[in-house]
C-alpha cells in the first residue's frame, strides 16, 4: 500500500499562537482518513499547509512520496481540495466556474467532459446559471465538482458538510463513499460532524490545540458497534440491582444523578428494551448514543486536564 | 502562462464593475465634447486672455486635436481611479470572494498567477486608452474638425501645425498607457495585503493625490525628491507636444523638444512598475494564504 | 570788339548756367506731402485684388511657432484676410492691415512733411498723416516713403486700441504694383503668464532662461508670389 501523505514533525507558529505543534501523520492510499478536532485545534492550518496555502515554520510533508515544496506543480496535480465554504466566481455561471479552474489544472477538457462534472454533483441541469444564485449546498457541490474535475488521486475536503441540509449531507456522504469505494481516490476528510465521519472514515487522526491526541483505524480505536444507553427510570434502586443481577451485568458502566450509563451493541439495545418491560422497570427514558462523539470528547476532555494539570 | 493570462482577461471582462470605467469615461469625454461645442469659446478667451487684446487668431483653435488635449489632461486626473478599482481588486477580491485560496492550490506557481493577473489588468489599462482614443481623439476630429493645436503652457503658448499632431498623440496615448499601467501596479501592490478592495483603492487614490499635490508645490524641500515620485512624471506625455527651435527661434516641426526627458520620465515609470510588482511577487510568494 | 565778344560770351555762359541750374532745380523740387501720397496711393489703386503666398515667420518671445505657410486675399478697399494653411496663427491685431492700401485708400487724413530720412539704404520722405476721422482706430501714421519709386518702405502707426506697431516693406519684382516682397512686423507685446495650476504642466528638469520683459514682437511675412485683379470671391475673403 502507497502512503499517499506523510507529515512529519509539522509545526506552524503565527506570531504568539503555535497553531500546529509537531503533528505526525500518515495516510495511505485508498484511506478515508477522518481529521477530527474542535474549531481552532488546527486542523485547517494543517490541511492548507498540505495544499501550500501556508508555509510550515518546521517540519515536512511528503505527497505521493515526494516532498510537496521541491515538487509542488506535480503534485497538486494530482490533488483536489474543497476548503471550507466554496463561495466561486458569483458572477460566473457554473459552467465558467468549472473551465476556468479545470484549465488551471492544466490540462485540456472538452465541454462534454465538463459537463459530466457537473453530472456527477447533480448540476447540469443549472450549468448556465450565474453562481450569485446558487443556494449554498449548491455552491458547495460546485466546489467538488472543481476539486474532482481534473480527476485526482487525493482530494482533501475541509468541512465538507457547513450549511448543507441533510438531504446535502446525504449526498455528499454517498458521493465521497462513491469515490473511495468505485473510483479508488484517497480521501482526507476534516469534520467536526462526527457522525458523519464515522460513517465514512477507516482511519481517523483527532487534534487538540495543534497536537495529535490519538491517530488510527477507526476500528482500532473505538467499537463502532458500542453504543451507549443512558436509561432513566422512576426507581433507579431496582433497576441498578435488576441488571446487576441479569446478563447484562457486564454492560453496566455508571450510575449518576441522571440515570444509568450502559455500554452495548447497537444490535442488542431491542432486546434490552424487551428486558426492562420484563422485568416491570418503569422507563421514563431511553437514549442510544452515538459513540464517536462520546470517544472524542472523553480523548479531548482528557486532554484538556493533561493540560491543566500541567499549567 | 499565455492560458493563465487569457482567464484573467476573461474575468475581469466579465465583472460588471469593469464597465463603469468605460461608462464612466464616456460620461466625462461628453461633456467635455459639449461644453466645448456649447462654450469654448469662452475656455479659449481664458486661456489666450493675455494674448487676445493684442492677437487675432488666425485657424479654428477649437477643433478635435485642441479638445483631445483637454480631455487627456482631465481624464488623466480621474481615470488612475478607474484603474484602481480593477487593479486593486486583483488578488483583495480574490480573496474576499473565497477564490483565491483555490486557484493557489493549482499547479500553477506564484510568480505566474500574480503576473498573469497583472498582466490582465495592463489589458484592461489599455482597453481603456483606446477606447479613450475612440471617443476622445477620433470622435472629437470627427465633430470639430483638424486644425493646428495651441498647446498653452504657463509662460509660453506653442502652435503645432495640423499635420504634426497626430503622430504626437499617438505618443501621447502609449505613454499615458505606461503611466497608468504604473497606477496599476501600485494599485496591485496593495491588493496583495487586503482581504477587501475598497482598502487598496483608496491607499492608491491617497497616494496619487498626495504625491501630485507634493509634484506642484514649489516648495524646496521636495524640488529635491519629487522627481522620483513617479506622480512627477504621469503628466510627460505633454512633452510630445513640445518642439525643438532652431538657431533662429523658430519651432521645427516634427520634432519633440526634451525627448531625452520624456524617456527618462518614462524608464521612472517603468522602474516604479517593476518594483511595484517586483515587490508583491516577493510578498506574495512567501504570504500565508488565510482568506 | 575782343572786349565785346568777351562779355556776351560771359553773359550766355551765365545765361545758360542759369537755365540749367532752373531745370535742375525744378527736376529736383520735392512734392509737397499731400501730393506725395496721393501719388503713391494712384499706384496702389491699380491693384482692385489680389492673392498672396507666402510664409509666415513668427517672433514673438512667448509664442512658439513654426513657420507657417499663409495666404493673404486682398480686395479694394479694405478687405484683408490672411489664411494659414492647416495650422493656427497668432497675428497682432493690427496687423490685420498688414496691408497698407488700406490706411491710403479708405481714410481722410491730413499730411505733414516730416523731412528725409534712409530706409535699406534707400533715401526716402518722412510724411506723418494724421486721420482727420475722429473715431479712426489709427491715432498717427509715419510713412517713409521713396519718393522715386513711389513706394513706401516702412510705416509707423500709432492706434488707439492696438498699440504702435511698425512695419518695414521690402520690394521686388511686384515694385510696380507697390506690393512688398517682405513685410516685416514689428509690435510692443504685453507679458504672457497663467497659472501653474491651470496648465499643469511637465517640469522636464530643464532650466528654463527667464523669458525677457517688454520685448517687441515680430511677425515676418515673405510673400513668394501675387495673383493681381484676377478676381477674388466673398468667399475666400471669410
Amino acid at each position: 500500500m502507497n502512503t499517499i501523505i506523510k507529515v512529519s514533525h509539522l509545526s506552524k507558529q503565527f506570531k504568539e499562537l503555535r497553531a500546529v505543534d509537531d503533528l505526525s501523520f500518515t495516510v495511505q492510499e485508498g484511506d478515508v482518513y477522518g481529521f477530527l478536532g474542535q474549531n481552532g485545534a488546527g486542523k485547517s492550518t494543517t490541511i492548507r499547509m498540505l495544499l501550500t496555502l501556508i508555509a510550515p515554520s518546521s517540519g515536512t510533508i511528503e505527497l505521493f512520496g515526494y516532498n510537496l515544496y521541491t515538487h509542488r506543480k506535480e503534485i497538486l496535480q494530482q490533488v483536489g481540495a474543497v476548503i471550507e465554504r466554496p463561495d466561486l466566481y458569483k458572477y460566473l455561471t457554473a459552467f465558467e466556474c468549472l473551465s476556468i479552474f479545470a484549465t488551471m489544472s492544466g490540462l485540456k477538457f472538452t465541454k462534454t467532459q465538463l459537463m459530466e462534472q457537473l453530472e456527477l454533483v447533480g448540476l447540469s441541469a443549472r450549468a448556465n446559471s450565474k453562481v450569485r444564485t446558487y443556494s449554498q449546498g449548491m455552491k458547495q457541490r460546485l466546489g467538488l465538482a472543481v476539486a474532482l474535475v481534473h480527476n485526482p488521486q487525493l482530494i482533501v475536503l475541509d468541512e465538507p458538510t457547513n450549511g448543507l441540509d441533510p438531504q446535502g449531507i446525504a449526498d455528499m456522504r454517498n458521493l465521497i463513499l462513491m469515490l473511495s469505494r468505485e473510483r479508488k481516490k484517497t480521501i482526507l476528510v476534516s469534520s467536526h460532524l462526527l457522525s458523519e465521519v464515522e460513517q465514512i472514515a477507516n482511519r481517523m487522526l483527532i487534534i487538540d490545540k495543534g497536537k495529535k491526541l490519538v491517530e488510527g483505524s477507526v476500528n482500532e480505536l473505538f467499537h463502532p458497534d458500542d453504543t451507549i444507553v443512558l436509561l432513566e427510570t422512576t426507581d433507579k434502586t431496582l433497576a441498578e440491582k435488576t441488571i446487576s443481577q441479569s446478563d447484562y451485568a457486564g454492560a453496566l458502566v455508571q450510575i449518576d444523578a441522571s440515570g444509568l450509563e450502559l455500554k452495548m451493541s447497537r444490535d442488542a439495545v431491542p432486546a434490552f428494551n424487551r428486558f426492562l418491560v420484563e422485568h416491570k422497570i418503569e422507563v421514563k427514558g431511553i437514549t442510544a448514543r452515538h459513540t464517536l462523539e462520546d470517544y472524542f470528547l472523553k480523548i479531548t476532555s482528557a486532554n484538556q486536564h493533561v493540560e491543566a494539570y500541567k499549567n | 502562462m499565455w492560458k493563465l493570462i487569457k482567464i484573467e482577461v476573461f474575468k475581469i471582462f466579465k465583472k460588471p464593475r469593469t464597465y463603469i470605467a468605460f461608462i464612466a469615461v464616456w460620461a466625462i469625454v461628453s461633456l467635455i465634447q459639449i461644453a466645448i461645442y456649447a462654450d469654448g469659446q469662452k475656455y479659449m478667451d481664458f486661456v489666450l486672455k493675455d494674448v487676445k487684446d493684442n492677437f487675432l487668431v488666425i485657424g479654428d483653435p477649437l477643433n478635435g486635436y485642441f479638445v483631445c488635449f483637454v480631455i487627456l489632461q482631465t481624464l488623466l486626473i480621474h481615470v488612475p481611479l478607474l484603474v484602481a478599482l480593477i487593479s486593486a481588486d486583483m488578488i483583495a477580491g480574490e480573496a474576499n470572494m473565497g477564490t483565491l485560496r483555490l486557484i493557489v492550490t493549482k499547479p500553477q506557481s506564484r510568480t505566474k498567477l500574480l503576473l498573469s493577473k497583472f498582466i490582465a489588468s495592463s489589458v484592461y489599462v489599455l482597453m481603456l486608452l483606446l477606447w479613450i482614443a475612440v471617443i476622445g481623439l477620433f470622435l472629437s476630429m470627427g465633430i470639430f474638425g483638424t486644425d493646428g493645436l495651441i498647446n498653452a503652457k504657463s509662460s509660453e503658448i506653442i502652435l503645432i501645425n495640423a499635420n504634426d499632431i497626430f503622430w504626437r498623440y499617438l505618443l501621447a496615448f502609449a505613454f499615458a498607457a505606461l503611466a497608468l499601467i504604473t497606477v496599476a501596479a501600485l494599485g496591485f501592490f496593495f491588493s496583495i495585503f487586503a482581504e477587501n478592495s475598497i482598502g487598496p483603492i483608496v491607499a492608491t487614490m491617497s497616494v496619487i493625490i498626495v504625491f501630485t499635490i507634493l509634484s506642484t508645490l514649489e516648495i524646496p524641500l521636495f524640488e529635491k525628491i519629487k522627481q522620483f515620485f513617479f506622480t512627477t512624471h504621469m503628466i510627460a506625455w505633454k512633452g510630445f507636444f513640445e518642439m525643438k527651435e532652431n538657431a533662429d527661434g523658430e519651432s521645427i516641426p516634427g520634432t519633440i523638444r526634451n525627448l531625452p526627458a520624456v524617456l527618462r520620465s518614462a524608464g521612472v515609470l517603468a522602474a516604479h512598475t517593476v518594483f511595484f510588482v517586483g515587490a508583491s511577487i516577493f510578498i506574495f510568494k512567501r504570504k500565508d494564504v488565510l482568506s | 570788339m575782343s572786349h565785346r565778344f568777351y562779355i556776351l560770351r560771359t553773359s550766355y555762359c551765365v545765361l545758360f548756367t542759369s537755365f540749367l541750374l532752373l531745370l535742375t532745380s525744378a527736376a529736383s523740387a520735392q512734392l509737397p506731402a499731400l501730393e506725395l501720397v496721393k501719388k503713391v496711393k494712384a499706384k496702389l489703386d491699380k491693384v482692385n485684388d489680389y492673392v498672396a503666398t507666402g510664409k509666415m515667420k513668427t517672433d514673438v518671445v512667448f509664442i512658439k511657432a513654426p513657420i507657417s505657410n499663409i495666404k493673404a486675399y486682398y480686395k479694394k478697399p479694405n478687405k484683408f484676410q490672411v489664411k494659414r494653411d492647416g495650422g493656427i496663427s497668432l497675428l497682432p491685431k493690427g496687423g490685420v492691415s498688414v496691408n497698407i492700401s488700406s490706411l491710403l485708400l479708405t481714410e481722410e487724413y491730413t499730411a505733414i512733411d516730416a523731412g528725409n530720412g534712409t530706409v535699406d539704404n534707400q533715401q526716402v520722405r518722412i510724411i506723418k498723416l494724421l486721420p482727420l476721422n475722429e473715431n479712426s482706430d489709427v491715432v498717427l501714421t509715419t510713412m517713409y516713403i521713396d519718393e522715386k519709386a513711389l513706394l513706401i518702405r516702412k510705416a509707423n502707426t500709432t492706434t488707439k486700441d492696438n498699440g504702435t506697431y511698425e512695419m518695414q516693406m521690402s520690394f521686388g519684382k511686384y515694385a510696380d504694383w507697390g506690393l512688398p516682397d517682405k513685410v516685416v512686423f514689428s509690435f510692443n507685446t504685453k507679458d504672457y503668464k497663467l497659472p501653474k495650476g491651470i496648465t499643469l504642466e511637465y517640469d522636464d528638469g530643464s532650466k528654463k532662461a527667464e523669458l525677457p520683459k517688454n520685448k517687441k514682437g515680430r511677425v515676418e511675412i515673405t510673400y513668394s508670389s501675387y495673383v493681381i485683379n484676377k478676381g477674388v470671391s466673398d468667399e475666400q475673403m471669410k
